[in-house]
């Protein structure tokens, strides 16, 4: 037996999952209740006497580790144009696992700086211009960040013509230059920064979050939560060498406060008559719904979805939906435990938040008519080919409509221009292991891989 | 700012428009001439041109038309131009800009008061286009 084990630091919860990587097993899990106040350390011993009480020893080979305690890694980004290299920003640092609490573009303002400060970021990612375009605004946005003596790191991945520059007026400050976000128009180089914003994560986020004692039992690396996650669904989908993959997969993680959304395929257009507008989007794209969550971020699905279809979907009439929605935003601890209206309710807000949190995922298709005929424009990807969705989070979890739910993150007929998958496999995350196993594939992919195909459950077909 | 080796130039084909052959035509025959060339392709809108002119600081905007609209779809493009603080860009546009049989002068005239800074008619070789470019940025 070689038994390792993979913690995830949570914001509400810390979570242990010990693995067999001789036999390729499960050993156990264990889950702690940890508020953002308590020591994330007494989280953790918690935790393991927990699972020592389950499998009888709590001595690994290995520790691993992923975080998103204290809200994890919060980045703000700034570019030029919002949707060019402002969005290449925002994709890398959602990418990296960050969260994106502040969107900035074009040259940064008093106000903005104000903002700024306010929002304390553990990183702040800076970049405008392709190579050898714009420098103005980058070398402005350089200066006015240097004017207020920032306590956060800075990553500068803009016009390579500008870097050395902008490093020179940020001297004093941490400054890590990266190569350019968009080298070139409709290009995207995010994979360099990164690694770069997950580097500085391990080495400063991890003592400024309390977690340094806790690293002291690590053995390696350290990632946020959300990357561990999309390293595994980039594992399930391709495979590795040893072990072949699901292929192109959508992962819909529907959360308390957040929904994050995966999607591992190209994602570009099918036919001919279509032409593709925008920056084309990572192969491994993640997202992060801040308004759509099940109790937190409660009203957000209800503005997005409307209070008719919450009351459809549920069977409950509009007052009392109301009446409930209101409960929860206060009682957020608050789970439906047997109570048939209460189930119901989250059967709607769930089936709700996955349709939302994916249709704004997904890519969009639009009919134009031209001289030369009937056209197709698409933007962002498409994932109508995709047969795999995986699910996870509590309201899908514990639920007998897991199935029911997900088919809300399917094409639909009634929005035909939200490119969502047209038929897929149904797998849950019962047991909560992808972050575990997002770390695991760092040393052991194959075992990673088959652990994944073993514990996720298959929960039907829909269309 | 340091100085950059090429110009850059900003293309494609304006509007609902989806003649391709051109595009790519233009797109070789500009690079071979030894400009930087930020190609959007077919379809596009004049936001575009003016995003993808600001990020890569292009020194002049060609756009195509190829389909009789172009008169239409390049309105307001000057001002929106100004807006962006693209002041004083030099842009040039080039194909069938209009409909039916009618004298280019008239349709030049017509160009340049919307603040365009050369207009092409049908049939115009590269050749003409990168002559006037290096007129306009040289």
């Amino acid at each position: 037996m070689k038994p390792i084990l993979l913690i995830d630091f949570g914001s509400t919860y810390t979570k242990l999952t010990a693995v067999d990587v001789e036999e390729e097993r499960i050993l156990g899990t264990a889950q702690s209740y940890t508020t953002v106040e308590t020591d994330i350390n007494h989280g953790l011993e918690k935790g393991l006497a927990l699972l020592r009480e389950r499998i009888g020893f709590s001595e690994f080979e290995k520790t691993y580790a992923c975080s998103s305690a204290a809200g994890g890694l919060r980045m703000v980004t700034c570019g030029l144009v919002p949707e060019l290299t402002g969005e290449a920003a925002k994709l890398a640092s959602l990418g990296a696992g960050a969260k994106a609490v502040g969107i900035y573009a074009f040259q940064l303002t008093e106000d903005d700086l104000e903002e700024i400060r306010a929002l304390k970021p553990d990183i702040f990612l800076l970049v405008g211009g392709t190579d050898g375009g714009n420098t103005e605004c980058i070398l402005h946005n350089a200066r006015v960040l240097a004017s207020m003596k920032p306590e956060f790191p800075i990553v500068v991945a803009g016009n390579r013509t500008a870097a050395r520059e902008c490093q020179r007026i940020l001297e004093g400050l941490e400054v890590h230059v990266c190569p350019n976000v968009m080298p070139k128009f409709g290009v995207l180089n995010i994979e360099p920064t990164q690694n770069k914003i997950r580097e500085i994560f391990l080495n400063r986020i991890v003592q400024a979050k309390g977690l340094s004692r806790a690293a002291e039992l690590l053995s390696d690396i350290m990632m946020p939560t959300p990357a561990a996650v999309l390293q595994a669904m980039e594992l399930l989908a391709q495979g590795c060498e040893e072990e072949k993959g699901i292929g192109d997969l959508v992962a819909v993680d529907v959360g308390g406060a957040t929904t994050d959304v995966y999607s591992i395929a190209d994602g570009m257009p099918e036919h001919m008559n279509t032409v593709f507008k925008g920056l084309p989007e990572p192969y491994a794209k993640r997202t992060v719904e801040g308004d759509i969550g099940m109790r937190y971020s409660i009203g957000g699905i209800v503005e997005a979805a409307g209070i008719d279809k919450i009351s459809r979907l549920s069977g409950l009439t509009k007052a009392r939906a109301t009446e409930l929605v209101e409960e929860l935003k206060v009682d957020t601890e608050r789970i439906p435990n047997g109570d048939p209206e209460l189930e119901a309710l989250d059967f709607a807000l769930a089936s709700s938040a996955v349709e939302e949190a994916v249709t704004r995922h997904a890519g969009t298709i639009s009919e134009t008519y031209t001289m030369m005929g009937k056209t197709f424009v698409q933007e962002g990807k498409n994932l109508t080919g995709v047969h795999q969705i995986v699910v996870t989070g509590g309201s899908l979890i514990h639920t007998k409509n897991t199935e029911k739910i997900a088919s809300h993150a399917l094409f639909s007929p009634q929005a035909p221009q939200s490119l969502r998958p047209k038929k897929a496999d149904v797998w849950v995350d019962r047991t909560y292991i992808l972050a575990a196993m997002g770390l695991l594939s760092s040393y052991y992919p194959g075992t990673a891989l088959r652990i994944m195909k073993k514990e996720l459950e298959y929960h039907g077909y829909s269309e | 700012m340091e100085k950059k080796d090429k110009k850059v130039l900003v293309i494609g084909v304006i509007g609902a428009d989806v003649h391709a052959v051109g595009n790519k035509i233009l797109y070789h025959a500009f690079t071979e001439a030894g400009f930087e060339v930020v190609n959007l392709g077919v379809m596009v809108s004049q936001e575009e041109y003016i995003a993808a002119a600001i990020e890569s600081a292009a020194d002049a905007i060609v756009i195509s038309s190829l389909y009789g609209q172009g008169e239409l779809d390049c309105r307001g493009m000057r001002e929106k131009c100004d807006e962006a603080g693209l002041k004083g860009i030099p842009l040039l546009v080039g194909g069938n800009i209009v409909i039916g049989k009618q004298k280019f002068e008239d349709v030049e005239k017509r160009f340049k008061a919307m603040g365009f800074d050369r207009a092409f008619p049908p049939g115009t070789s590269p050749e003409t286009t990168i002559q006037a470019l290096h007129e306009l940025l040289d």
